[in-house]
C-alpha cells in the first residue's frame, strides 16, 4: 500500500536570520523535498529610483550607499562613472587609483561578511568572528579616510571628498601583510573543514548556460566556471594597469558550480584584491583629488548605461538626463536582485536545510534587492 | 564583434517595419522597435549565429512624460504620451552590445514579454509592471514584486503619481 503524501507550504522569513534581512521564501514541500521556492521581496522597498528624480546628481550619491550597504564604495564608484560618462569628463589619475584601492578594500570587506555569515548559517560560529575581526581593520581604514565606517559619500562626481590620510598608505600596507596569512587561516578553518564540505559540495549546482540566461554575474557566475569579470572584460577606471587573475570554480571537492565553488571563488578573490591594492599603492601618483569636481553638474540630454564589478556582481546604472540638474530617470541593476531570481532553480529537489546553504552562497543584501 | 550599424542593418533585413530607426545620442545609441514584436526580435538576437546576444544586462521601464500635463488642485495628470522600455543586451562570446527601445502609448501600455527568451527579464519585467504599469503580454507570472500585493494607488515611477492619503487606514504623508 502506497503512503499518502500531501504538499506542504512552508514560510521561511521574513524574520529568519538566515535570510540575511527581510526576505520571505515560500517553499512548497513534498515530504522534505522542495518542489518550488517563491521569493517574496519588497519589505525594504523605499523607491530609491523615485527619490533620485527629486535630487540633484551629487545628492544621489548618499542614497546609492544605502543600497548594498556592505559595499557602499562600489555603489558610489558605479554611479559616478555613469555620471562622468554622461558629462564626458576625465578625472585625475590619483583619483582613479584611490577609487580602485577603495573598491578593492570594499570587496575584501564585503566578501568577509559573505564568508563569515555563510559559515555561521551552516553552523560554524568561529569563522564568523574571525571574519568580522579582519573586516574591522578595513573599516578602520575607511574611517580614517572619510570618517564613516559603512556609508561613506566619499567618491564624488569628478573626484573625491578628501585626499588620503597621511597614514593611509602605511596602514594599508600593514593590513596587506596582516591579512595574507588570515586567508590561509580561513581555508584551514572553514574551506577544508569536512562538515562544511559535506554541507556545500554538490549542493545547488548551477550550470553555466542557465547562469548566463538568468543574468547571473559576479562570484556566482565565476563559480560556475566562466572567466568573466568586468574589471578585465569591460575594463573601467585604471584596472587595465594591474596584473591579477580571475579565479573560477573548478569543482575541487564536488561539481563545478556548487555552493562550495561559489564560496571558494570569494576566498580567492580576496587574495587577488590584495594584489591589486599592493600594485596601486606602489604606483599611486601625486595630484589634487578635488580639482576636477564640476561646480555645477548639468549633463546634456541623453542616456547612459555604466556598470562596474561590485563584490556581488555586475552593478549597472541606467541614467537618463533631460538637460537639468536632476536625473530624469535612474534605474539600478542590482546584482543581488538578479541573482536572487534563480533561487527556484537552485533549490529544486533539495532538502529544506539546503535552502540555507544555497541562499548563503548566493550572497544577497536586501537593501539592494528592494532598493 | 559587430558595430551597431551592422546589427541594425541585419535586423532591418529580417524584420522590415518592426525595426524603426537607430537613434544616436551623445553617449549611447539605441534601436527603436515595435513593442508587440520585441519577443520575436529578441529570439532572433539570441539565436542568430552572428549575434548570440545571450545576456540581458538590464531592462528598465521609463515614463517619457511627453504627453500633455494638466495641474489641477496640486495634482498633475498626464494624458497621451508614451511609456518606454530599454533593453541592454550583450554577447558574452562576441563582446558586442546593443540597446533596444520600445515605446507604448500610456493609455494601452502593452509590450510582448521577453521573459522566456532571457529568464533574467522575468523579475525586471515584473518590476516595470509594478512601478510603471507596463503590461507584458505572455509573461509567465506578472505580479507585483516590490510594492505590496494589494497596492491600488497607482504606479509610483510614473511622473504624475501622487501619494494616496491613506493606506490600510494609516495616514501616508508624514
Amino acid at each position: 500500500m502506497a503512503l499518502k503524501t500531501e504538499q506542504m507550504i512552508l514560510n521561511m522569513g521574513p524574520q529568519h536570520p538566515s535570510t540575511h534581512g527581510v526576505l520571505r521564501l515560500e517553499i512548497v514541500l513534498e515530504g522534505e523535498i522542495i518542489q518550488k521556492v517563491t521569493p517574496h521581496i519588497g519589505y525594504l522597498h523605499r523607491c530609491f529610483e523615485k527619490h533620485c528624480e527629486a535630487m540633484t546628481y551629487p545628492q544621489v550619491i548618499p542614497y546609492t550607499d544605502r543600497m548594498d550597504y556592505l559595499a557602499a564604495m562600489g555603489n558610489e564608484f558605479g554611479y559616478v562613472i555613469a555620471v562622468e560618462k554622461l558629462l564626458g569628463i576625465q578625472v585625475p589619475e590619483r583619483v582613479e587609483y584611490i577609487r580602485v584601492i577603495m573598491g578593492e578594500l570594499q570587496r575584501i570587506a564585503s566578501h568577509l561578511v559573505a564568508i563569515g555569515t555563510y559559515g555561521n548559517d551552516i553552523g560554524a560560529m568561529t569563522p564568523f568572528l574571525f571574519a568580522f575581526r579582519d573586516r574591522e581593520v578595513v573599516l578602520n581604514l575607511f574611517e580614517i579616510t572619510c570618517g564613516a565606517r559603512m556609508l561613506y559619500n566619499y567618491i564624488w562626481v569628478g573626484g573625491l571628498s578628501h585626499d588620503l590620510h597621511p597614514d593611509f598608505v602605511r596602514l594599508t600596507r600593514e593590513f596587506i601583510t596582516y591579512f595574507r596569512p588570515k586567508i590561509i587561516e580561513m581555508n584551514e578553518l572553514l574551506s577544508t573543514n569536512k562538515i562544511f564540505i559535506e554541507r556545500t559540495a554538490n549542493v545547488g549546482v548551477l550550470p553555466l548556460e542557465t547562469a548566463i540566461n538568468y543574468g547571473i554575474t559576479g562570484p556566482m557566475l565565476r563559480g560556475s566556471g566562466f572567466k568573466w569579470d568586468l574589471r578585465k572584460d569591460d575594463t573601467y577606471s585604471v584596472y587595465n594597469k594591474f596584473d591579477f587573475d580571475i579565479p573560477i570554480g573548478e569543482g575541487k571537492v564536488g561539481t563545478v558550480g556548487d555552493c562550495w565553488d561559489r564560496y571558494f571563488v570569494k576566498i580567492l578573490e580576496m587574495g587577488e584584491s590584495l594584489k591589486i591594492i599592493e600594485q596601486a599603492l606602489d604606483q599611486l601618483p601625486e595630484g589634487d583629488v578635488t580639482s576636477a569636481i564640476p561646480k555645477r553638474i548639468k549633463p546634456p540630454i541623453g542616456s547612459v548605461y555604466a556598470r562596474v564589478e561590485n563584490p556581488k556582481g555586475e552593478l549597472g546604472y541606467f541614467i537618463i538626463s533631460n538637460g537639468t540638474t536632476s536625473p530624469f530617470r535612474v534605474k539600478v541593476r542590482g546584482p543581488s536582485f538578479v541573482n536572487l531570481g534563480i533561487m527556484d532553480v537552485l533549490c529544486k529537489n533539495h532538502m529544506v536545510a539546503d535552502v540555507i546553504a544555497i541562499l548563503g552562497s548566493v550572497d544577497i543584501v536586501l537593501g539592494e534587492v528592494d532598493r | 564583434m559587430k558595430t551597431e550599424e551592422e546589427i541594425f542593418n541585419l535586423l532591418k533585413e529580417n524584420f522590415n517595419d518592426d525595426i524603426m530607426e537607430l537613434v544616436k545620442q551623445p553617449v549611447d545609441h539605441y534601436i527603436l522597435c515595435n513593442p508587440l514584436k520585441i519577443n520575436e526580435i529578441s529570439l532572433f538576437l539570441l539565436s542568430n549565429e552572428e549575434l548570440l546576444f545571450d545576456s540581458l544586462m538590464n531592462l528598465s521601464g521609463v515614463d517619457d512624460a511627453n504627453g500633455t500635463s494638466t495641474i489641477k488642485e496640486g495634482i498633475t495628470t498626464i494624458e497621451g504620451g508614451t511609456l518606454s522600455v530599454y533593453y541592454h543586451l550583450e554577447s558574452t562570446k562576441f563582446r558586442h552590445k546593443i540597446i533596444l527601445r520600445i515605446s507604448t502609448p500610456r493609455e494601452k501600455p502593452e509590450a510582448a514579454s521577453v521573459a522566456l527568451v532571457w529568464r533574467s527579464a522575468d523579475w525586471h519585467e515584473r518590476e516595470a509592471f509594478d512601478l510603471l504599469g507596463i503590461i507584458f503580454l505572455n509573461h509567465p507570472d506578472l505580479r507585483r514584486i516590490l510594492m505590496p500585493y494589494d497596492w491600488d494607488a497607482g504606479y509610483p515611477l510614473r511622473k504624475d503619481y501622487a501619494n494616496p492619503e491613506f493606506y490600510h487606514g494609516m495616514k501616508v504623508p508624514y
